[in-house]
């Protein structure tokens, strides 16, 4: 089974990444981009029995902290 | 007193503060790897030194603080013996809950690696007795991601229970508050971003990193 974890930063958590590319992309003249938030994907191949609280304790232990980010698993 | 440093691949201040260690109490520290799944007996003092850490992937000080040797250090902390994580040290911390909030990109997305004014905020703990409260000093910083973040209830917290150890006289990095490192409720674990490990001999600038060792010293013996 593949799975796509997709982590993000928590509303309210400024993201300075985020910023950095929103004013790139007003500098290349792409206008209205009024935010950006950066995150990450991670694509996971497992044992199609995977339980669905294994994957989420995958996501708590390590793949997101969620002192400050999201996640969000789509099983593929 | 009997003190450990903890190695990371990637952990690049280890010898750093060994030599500080070795200097301030007469004895070199046991280095221990990463792998190892238990600490030495008999330390007093655990430091996780800075650096990058397993190259800082995934996040900053995220795989480390699930190696073996993080979880006997987790233990030991538990039962009360002092642990010290200094830059990256203060990543792992975060990252095993030992401590709150977590470490994020600097908020002008620059390398910041200067000298820089710390207020001592506590002089209580046993980590800054050797310091006045409301002291300035200055202390070196050298990271990509030490904006502190933590949300408003902790940072509450953290301040009504005395729990910030020293704060950035300046804005460096954008964290929360100013904080520049942070103690645990039972007062025995101590994150901080700056480098008071490169400030212990004349021939660095000064000597203000030094007295947190000896103030430590002096707290624990």
């Amino acid at each position: 089974m593949k799975l796509r974890i997709i982590v993000s930063l928590k509303n309210g958590v400024l993201d300075p990444q985020g910023k950095a590319i929103q004013h790139a992309l007003a500098g290349l003249g792409f206008e209205g981009v009024d935010d950006v938030r950066a995150g990450k994907i991670f694509e996971l191949d497992v044992a199609d029995d995977a339980s669905d609280e294994a994957i989420d304790e995958m996501c708590r232990k390590l793949l997101a902290n969620t002192v400050i980010e999201n996640y969000r698993v789509e099983k593929q | 007193m009997k003190t450990a440093v903890i190695v990371f691949p990637g952990s690049n201040c280890d010898r750093d503060i060994a030599t500080a260690l070795e200097d301030v109490t007469g004895t070199a520290p046991a280095m221990v790897w990463h792998g190892e799944s238990e600490l030495p007996s008999g330390i007093g003092l655990i430091a996780l030194p800075g650096g990058f850490s397993y190259g800082d992937y995934l996040r900053c000080g995220a795989i480390a603080a699930r190696s073996p040797v993080v979880r006997a250090v987790v233990e030991a902390a538990e039962r009360g013996v002092p642990v010290i994580g200094i830059c990256n040290g203060f990543q792992v911390l975060t990252e095993t809950g030992l401590l709150p909030g977590a470490l994020m990109r600097n908020s002008g997305l620059n390398f910041v690696c200067r000298n820089v004014a710390l207020t001592v905020d506590n002089s209580q703990s046993i980590f800054t007795s050797g310091y006045q409260a409301g002291e300035t000093i200055t202390v070196p910083v050298a990271h990509h991601d030490g904006n502190y973040f933590a949300d408003a209830a902790t940072l509450d917290a953290l301040e009504g229970e005395g729990r910030i150890a020293f704060r950035y006289a300046e804005d460096v990095n954008g964290s929360a508050r100013n904080i520049a490192g942070v103690l645990n409720k039972a007062g025995n674990v101590l994150g901080m971003m700056p480098h008071p490990e490169r400030r212990i001999e004349a021939a660095h600038g000064g000597t203000e990193g030094r007295r947190l060792f000896e103030g430590l010293l002096e707290a624990v013996a």
